[in-house]
């Protein structure tokens, strides 16, 4: 019997799912060839408030709830969802998921444990944010509309918005596994355009979140800093000129640059990918991919994080993965039917976006650990080079190991010095290789804000990246200038 | 079952919360009822991967209640579609927009709603024939077409199919009430191929509203692997300036990237960069950019937009001039204009103005005859990465391809980028291909570029 109190007796007095129904679905599911059957049921509220040309559009909210249910058989799933919570809904959903893996129209039997409680908590929150007035919010984004604009004449568009989430999650399995979930999550945007001389505008943007209380960011003490990151961005890049295209060596600022590693590194050490052995890094388990003293780790479990997760979306729990010790490859980010096939013991990193999706390996929070070196003297130490700052987006192609990303706030260094911003700034490389040219890591190791979404086969997740100050040697930029 | 949890389906589950918002005091509100059964399956080698089959049932529903200083709006959504559960969503969503700010350009269209909807042959009731088994043949097939192109194709990340078939509900207090079913299918392949220990991967897909409108799982499967071969023993390009040949699907990709300049939001906001430009040249007088809604068969056809105003053609950029934005009412009223029926709307939001079918008309001459025509440069077969800022046009993304010389592709090349500034892009496209090629509801031909910067070696 569950206790009263746990989000999964939630369920139970919301939708009437029991262990009972739990073991009867999961039972239609799990027959013959069936290894695996796994229950995911999702009640989740989701709500903006948006602000533009000094107006408030309009509030949304959006309740998200459903159930999906997993049959695997070998590498093959079969899976069906409902955007219902009830018994009909689930055993229809179970039926289905069985026949398509299987063929076999007969189910088998199948008991739950107790439904548990995550060994952690990460993220304990008095009031969800989703319960916070949206009158609360609403002046909120008119402060920081004033702020901003008050801040220069030159700022002429400000687009802020805070998105919250409430997500109630609950996962059984055919190997008695059963465990729910709360998982707050709020983030607050901020995005100004500035218009300089002769017309020109430039947009800057920074934004906070985490699985946090609202409360946390009402404080202008929280707020006006991303307000003046955003002013300054902008006008920066006002004053950037055009970046040149070739080859330099690089330095990187500590925080959100670690997007570098989530796509040059991250992506390829996914388990499906490896297992399918379709990864520019498949095959170099225990091989050099990244300098001596590059470390980098995926961890789930740091409180708060917008990419930390008490249990993933498979119930596992969630934890600290080595993928790169010292400059060699050790491990892969998995979950459960990718680390089964090869033979590894699953990573909690099996993520999905909503009960209409199924798991797969995602990263969490992906971050290379501080090392010893002064950023100044990294920045001091290129002759003719890069200093990039802060990034937009980026992409890889996994099985030819190629990336680019895109930085927002780049400057040139010449002779040791921090000389004029570059607008345009792109960077491009190769995976396995990139990490191999880290000639100094910094001792300031920073997590992002809390804004990053990775996409991956259609499906977005929140997730976390960070980096210390590194230097990177001879990375191809691009830009529109001929250096 | 009892009244209050009876379900409503279509138009009365519509009705019904328009009505239930009036109740709790709605000054005006629209709502939409978005329902889909859809079917993905992925084969890759001689085996099933993936089968996902769902049904999903979202109504949305948006408000506008009175206030001082102007209307305020909120938008819900559940997928609860029980009587009670709807009149609470109603209610909620009525609360929510009361504590909302007043917005003085908010509102429901008030006329011009579609009088007659066309036929416009978004699905061929035979295709609900085919069976689940059936989709993943089509799969295998272009899964095995893929593999048996070349022996250096030695794996895959699988080829895939899918079917959907939808039902649009949407009804405004304004006065209209509408609906229409369509169907979407697509296959795809994506194989790998491997050599000299470095491996590449490409993928071609095809989407149609009917399964007879689709390519051949053999023309999928063939067409990815031979992209996917012809990458192999890609090095980088020289850094230097150089034309710059998009192929098709490339040029499709480059077309995304211009799409969000165009519609209503980005200009009242300040964030495009062709913001000043209306009536003005902004590409080379090759250039012209349709929107059509109504084009027959096609994946971005609707016989109404998401707020019931009649979907139409729509001459945006007319032989390099500027002529129109993408609309809807609410960037319509803001910039002094009229809608174009552009607005898109999903059961989970507000409305956004958002292309229909929109492509680059063709022009002469296939991709082959624009490489020949070519001294030295890259032909651009594939781009990544967001290296594109939408208010300075600001253009500098990763790229694959080929070096040609003298009108012949020399080498696959790959990693590295190409730079410039979208707006003097169009401006000098001194080439548009007849390859005319859609995917989905966007189409482009090959164009030629005179002059980007190339990033590499």
């Amino acid at each position: 019997m569950s206790n009263p109190n746990t989000p999964a007796a939630a369920f139970g007095s919301r939708f009437g799912i029991g262990s009972r129904e739990l073991e009867r679905a999961l039972g239609s599911a799990l027959e013959g060839p069936i290894d695996y059957a796994d229950l995911f049921f999702e009640a989740s509220t989701q709500d903006s408030v948006s602000l533009e040309d000094g107006i408030v559009k309009s509030g949304d909210r959006h309740l998200i709830q459903g159930i999906g249910v997993r049959a695997v058989s070998g590498e093959k799933q079969g899976y069906a969802h409902a955007d219902d919570i009830t018994i009909e809904a689930l055993q229809v959903a179970a039926g289905t998921a069985r026949a398509i893996a299987s063929g076999s129209p007969r189910g088998g039997s199948v008991a739950v444990r107790g439904a548990g409680v995550p060994t952690q908590n990460l993220y304990p929150v008095a009031l969800a944010p989703t319960e916070v007035p949206v009158a609360t919010k609403v002046a909120l984004l008119d402060a920081i509309d004033r702020y901003a604009r008050a801040k220069d004449p030159r700022i002429v568009q400000v687009m802020a918005s805070v998105i919250c989430q409430h997500r109630n999650l609950m996962i059984a399995a055919s190997d008695g596994a059963w465990v729910a979930d709360v998982q707050p999550l709020v983030r607050l945007n901020v995005q100004v355009i500035a218009q300089g001389a002769e017309g020109r505008r430039e947009i800057g943007y920074q934004g906070a979140g985490g699985r946090r209380e609202l409360g946390e960011y009402l404080q202008p003490a929280a707020w006006q800093p991303l307000v003046d990151e955003a002013v300054r961005l902008a006008l920066v890049n006002l004053d950037a000129r055009p970046c040149p295209a070739g080859t330099f060596d690089v330095v990187l600022g500590p925080g959100w640059p670690g997007v570098l590693l989530h796509e040059a590194v991250g992506h390829g050490l996914e388990g499906d990918f490896n297992r399918k052995g379709v990864s520019a890094f498949s095959g170099k388990l225990g091989q050099r991919v990244a300098a001596p003293g590059v470390t980098v780790v995926d961890d789930g479990t740091l409180p708060g994080r917008r990419g930390s997760l008490n249990v993933d979306d498979e119930g596992t729990p969630t934890a600290r993965t080595v993928l790169i010790q010292d400059g060699i490859l050790v491990g892969y980010l998995q979950d459960r039917l990718n680390a089964r096939l090869m033979g590894q013991q699953p990573t909690g990193n099996g993520r999905r976006q909503s009960y209409a999706h199924l798991p797969m390996p995602r990263m969490t929070n992906t971050f290379m650990l501080a090392g010893s070196d002064d950023p100044g003297d990294i920045v001091r130490s290129v002759k003719n080079g890069l200093y990039a700052k802060t990034f937009g987006g980026g992409q890889v192609d996994i099985t030819s190991g190629k990336f680019v990303f895109s930085a927002s706030e780049a400057y040139r260094i010449v002779d040791g010095q921090i000389a004029e911003p570059l607008r345009g700034a792109s960077l491009i490389g190769n995976g396995p290789d990139v990490l191999t040219r880290v000639s100094r890591i910094g001792n300031d190791l920073a997590l992002d804000l809390g804004v990053g979404t990775c996409g991956k086969d259609g499906q977005s997740v929140p997730v976390g990246v960070g980096l210390p100050t590194i230097r990177v040697d001879g990375l191809t930029v691009g830009g529109t200038e001929r250096a | 079952m009892s009244a209050a949890a009876e379900r409503l389906s279509g138009l009365d589950a519509v009705q019904f919360a328009l009505d239930r918002a009036r109740a709790a005091g709605a000054h005006s509100a629209d709502a939409v009822l978005a329902e889909s059964d859809s079917l993905e399956v992925r084969v890759r080698g001689k085996e099933v991967d993936t089968v996902a089959q769902s049904r999903e049932r979202t109504l949305g529903i948006r408000v506008f209640a009175e206030g001082p200083g102007g209307l305020r709006s909120a938008v819900t959504s559940s997928s609860d579609l029980s009587r009670d559960a709807m009149a609470r969503l109603a209610q909620d969503t009525v609360a929510l927009a009361r504590e909302t700010a007043p917005d003085p350009t908010a509102g429901l269209p008030e006329g011009g709603f579609a009088r007659e909807l066309p036929d416009l042959a978004l699905f061929d009731p035979a295709d609900r024939a085919l069976t689940t088994a059936d989709w993943i043949a089509l799969a295998q097939r272009a899964e095995d077409a893929a593999r048996a192109t070349d022996p250096r194709i030695t794996n895959s990340e699988g080829a895939s199919a899918s079917t959907s078939l939808s039902a649009i509900c949407y009804g405004s207090s304004a006065g209209f009430a509408g609906a229409y079913p369509s169907a979407s299918h697509s296959l795809s392949a994506q194989p790998v191929a491997a050599q000299d220990g470095a491996m590449q991967t490409s993928w071609w897909a095809c989407a149609s509203r009917t399964v007879a409108g689709l390519e051949t799982p053999e023309h999928v499967g063939r067409t990815a692997a031979l992209r996917t071969v012809a990458q192999l023993g890609a090095t980088r390009a020289p850094t230097c300036d150089a034309p710059v040949i998009f192929d098709a699907s490339a040029a499709r990709d480059l077309l995304g990237n211009l799409i969000g300049c165009l519609s209503g939001y980005s200009v009242y906001r300040g964030s495009s960069f062709l913001r000043d430009k209306t009536g003005e040249p902004i590409a080379n007088e090759r250039v012209t950019i349709t929107d059509d809604g109504r084009k027959r068969g096609a994946l971005g056809s609707k016989p109404f937009d998401g707020e019931g105003q009649p979907t139409r053609r729509n001459v945006l950029v007319e032989r390099g001039v500027l002529r129109s934005w993408l609309l809807d009412s609410y960037a319509a009223r803001k910039l002094g204009l009229a809608t174009t029926g552009n607005a898109a709307r999903h059961a989970g939001g507000a409305p956004s103005a958002s292309p229909t079918n929109l492509w680059i008309e063709p022009g002469a001459g296939d991709l082959e005859s624009l490489v020949r025509g070519l001294d030295r440069g890259l032909l651009v077969t594939g781009m990544f990465g967001q290296g594109f800022n939408p208010v300075t046009g600001d253009f500098s993304r990763g790229a694959h391809g080929f070096w040609i010389e003298r009108g012949e592709r020399v080498r696959p090349v790959q990693e590295i980028t190409i730079a410039g500034n979208l707006g003097a892009m169009l401006a000098s496209i001194e080439a548009v291909g007849a390859d005319l090629h859609f995917l989905g509801s966007l189409g482009a031909p090959s164009l030629r570029v005179a002059r980007m910067t190339i990033a590499g070696a």
